[in-house]
């Protein structure tokens, strides 16, 4: 049998096939090049971006919890004109794409982010992530109500060219009805999900484990969650969606890809084998090949009895 | 740096109650570590532990490529490793990080370590010792019984070896002080209950070496607030030194921002953070912004 078909399509961006980076998990690329060809990956998404630099959280930042960690970082990056000059120079030389995660204090920042990467030669898409739970502001204050995360999708649509994707959080009680809105809104692509609010108490201490007391959860244990996120997503927009959410193993990335992901997103797997994109990526050639599926595409979604 | 899922193990030794050796083979990892690198460990596939363990280079063989991590028992993943058995192995990532910067020749060296803190700190003595250079070490714990590796660190600290000083005490804690003898090069501890050596916080020690002005690079590593210190008297005698820290660690890498420390410089007045995993885990202890 012939190589199946592991090319899909984003956004209108054409990806060689459907294993991606989660944004804050991969740095900015160069950190794994020691582990991977960056070249094999379907796209780089790089840690989220704001105007200016960020110092982000006291620590502990981090915390192993059963089968997942909590993170709360709060955004720490060299801000936007920092990672053009010294991090995207070098990353651009991959036959990859480079999907920069933008974040903003206000609509107004995020759109002012959006126009400098646009100006930028050679980035691929941007991800808006209005879903940190980890930040005051530009994080939840947008993605929690369906009205604030269509303006700010709306802002970033008016402010670039580039393919937009829109990160939702699962901190909501309806994540359907925000993926809806901002589908409406102009997003060309929706990543699922950003990670869940959580807490972890030291008992000798008495005092919470993070220094910014709650984080966010990650890893197997939200796996469930994300999928059921996706699930429901794709039964009401047509927008194509990235699922991320606890995967480790090709397997996982195939219940996303069925319940409805045209790709995914591999993030706290990073941590346990800086390898996991690749090893995900041929998990699921062979199993392709073994089901004798010749296209990619055929499965997404395929989990669905309409 | 290079990442070794199958690395075997040679040996699990015992130490203490709660401290444990292992050593293994890995050639490429003993051929490149530096003195104050660490390692990335994955103690068992799957999902338990999740996360690796950072843990330095304790030791390395460059002839026979053997490595060893120096380890103490405090949660679920060092629990499990110390199952691990000769004939199992252990996935790694490293060597990692920053290690410390080498002495001058002929620099007068104090090395100080506060419990495990000699893990690292034994490694730079091999490598100090293999030089010609024969610092002086400061060994700190709570008990005698904790005390790790003193009689492996006399025989590297050439000639510096203080019988009477070592030799456990009973009935009379906290009478000795751990004498300043004029050897270059000596051994000194100091245990918090007095059972062994000086009674009292290893930095003691470090003071009354300070204060002989005859040191001129310190090196340490230890519970923060031993660090803390120590860099509070370099700065007050204005000698040199460097500090290995210790932050929760994700990726290992420099990819994730988990293992922020605080530190002077960088484009604000008051503190920047940099990576333990990547900028660190050394940091010259005049660059540390300490917390409370
Ligand atoms: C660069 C570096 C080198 C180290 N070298 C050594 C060494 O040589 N020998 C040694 O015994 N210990 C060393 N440590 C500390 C060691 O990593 C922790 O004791 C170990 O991770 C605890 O794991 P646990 O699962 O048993 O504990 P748990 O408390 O159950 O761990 C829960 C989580 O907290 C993290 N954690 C807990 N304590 C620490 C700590 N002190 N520092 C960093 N992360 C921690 C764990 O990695 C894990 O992610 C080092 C730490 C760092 C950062
Ligand atoms: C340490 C860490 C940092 C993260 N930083 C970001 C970020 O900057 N922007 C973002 O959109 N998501 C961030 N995330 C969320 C991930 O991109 C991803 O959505 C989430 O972790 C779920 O996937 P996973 O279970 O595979 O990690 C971060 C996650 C972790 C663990
Ligand atoms: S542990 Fe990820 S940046 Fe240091």
């Amino acid at each position: 049998m012939k190589k199946p078909n592991l090319a899909v399509e984003i956004a209108g961006l054409k990806l060689k096939n459907p294993v991606l980076t989660a944004s804050g998990t991969f740095g900015f690329g160069a950190e794994y090049t020691p582990f991977l060809d960056l070249n094999r990956l379907g796209a780089v998404v790089v840690k989220s971006l704001t105007l200016k630099p960020r110092e982000g959280n006291p620590t502990p930042r981090l915390v192993e919890t059963p089968a997942g960690i909590l993170n709360s970082i709060g955004l720490q990056n060299p801000g936007v004109d920092s990672f053009l000059t010294e991090h995207f120079p070098s990353l651009r030389q991959f036959a990859t794409p480079v999907i920069v995660s933008i974040a903003g204090n206000t609509v107004e920042e995020y759109a002012a982010v959006a126009e400098k990467l646009s100006r930028a030669a050679g980035i691929a898409a941007l991800e808006v992530n209005i879903s940190c739970p980890n930040v005051e502001q530009g994080g939840l204050q947008f993605g929690a109500d369906p009205a604030g995360a269509a303006e700010v999708t709306r802002a970033v649509k008016g402010a670039t060219g580039l393919p937009v994707i829109v990160k939702l959080s699962p901190n909501v009680t309806s994540i359907a009805e925000i993926a809806w809105a901002v589908a409406e809104a102009g997003a060309d692509a929706l990543s699922l999900i950003n990670t869940l609010t959580g807490m972890a108490i030291d008992v000798h201490r008495r005092r919470p484990v993070l220094g910014n007391l709650t984080g966010g959860l990650s890893g197997p244990a939200v796996r469930p969650v994300a999928v059921r996120a996706v699930w429901e997503v794709y039964r009401v927009v047509r927008v194509p969606i990235i699922g991320m959410g606890g995967i480790v193993c090709a397997a996982d990335a195939l219940e996303f890809i069925l319940a409805g992901a045209r790709a995914v997103a591999v993030g706290t797997a990073n941590f346990l084998n800086p390898r996991a994109t690749i090893e995900i990526l041929e998990g699921i050639e062979h199993y392709l090949e073994e089901n004798e599926i010749a296209d990619i595409n055929e499965l997404v979604g395929a989990a669905h009895i309409f | 740096m290079g990442y070794f899922p199958a690395v075997e193990i040679l040996q699990q030794e015992k130490l203490t109650a709660d401290c444990f050796r292992i050593s293994l083979i890995c050639p490429q990892i003993a051929g490149s570590a530096r003195p104050g690198q660490f390692l990335h460990v994955k103690i068992n596939p799957g999902l338990e532990p999740l996360l690796r363990r950072p843990f330095s280079v304790h030791a390395v063989n460059r002839e026979t490529g053997e490595i060893a991590l120096l380890y103490r028992v405090v949660g679920r993943g060092t629990r499990l490793l110390a199952q691990k058995r000769k004939g199992d192995s252990l996935d790694l990532i490293g060597p990692l990080g920053r290690g410390f910067d080498l002495p001058a020749a002929g620099q007068r060296v104090a090395l100080v370590a506060g419990g495990i803190g000699i893990a690292p700190l034994y490694f730079l003595l091999q490598t100090l010792a293999g030089a010609g250079n024969s610092p002086d070490v400061l060994l700190g714990a709570r008990t005698a019984q904790e005390l790790l590796l003193v009689r492996k660190v006399q025989e590297l600290v050439n000639g510096g070896v203080l019988k009477e000083q070592l030799s456990i005490k009973k009935g009379r804690p906290g009478s000795h002080n751990g004498s300043l003898s004029t050897f270059p090069g000596r051994v000194m501890v100091a245990t918090d209950d007095g059972s062994c050596g000086h009674r009292g916080p290893v930095t003691d020690l470090l003071a009354g070496l300070l204060a002989e002005e005859k040191v001129e690079m310190v090196y340490a590593c230890g519970p923060a607030a031993m660090l803390k210190v120590v860099a509070s008297l370099l700065e007050r005698y204005g000698v040199d030194g460097e500090v290995s820290l210790e932050e929760r660690m994700g990726c290992g890498i420099g990819a994730c921002l988990s293992c922020v420390c605080k530190t002077r410089g960088g484009n604000r007045q008051d503190f920047s953070y940099r990576r333990v995993c990547l900028e660190g885990p050394v940091f010259k202890a005049r660059d540390v912004v300490w917390g409370d």
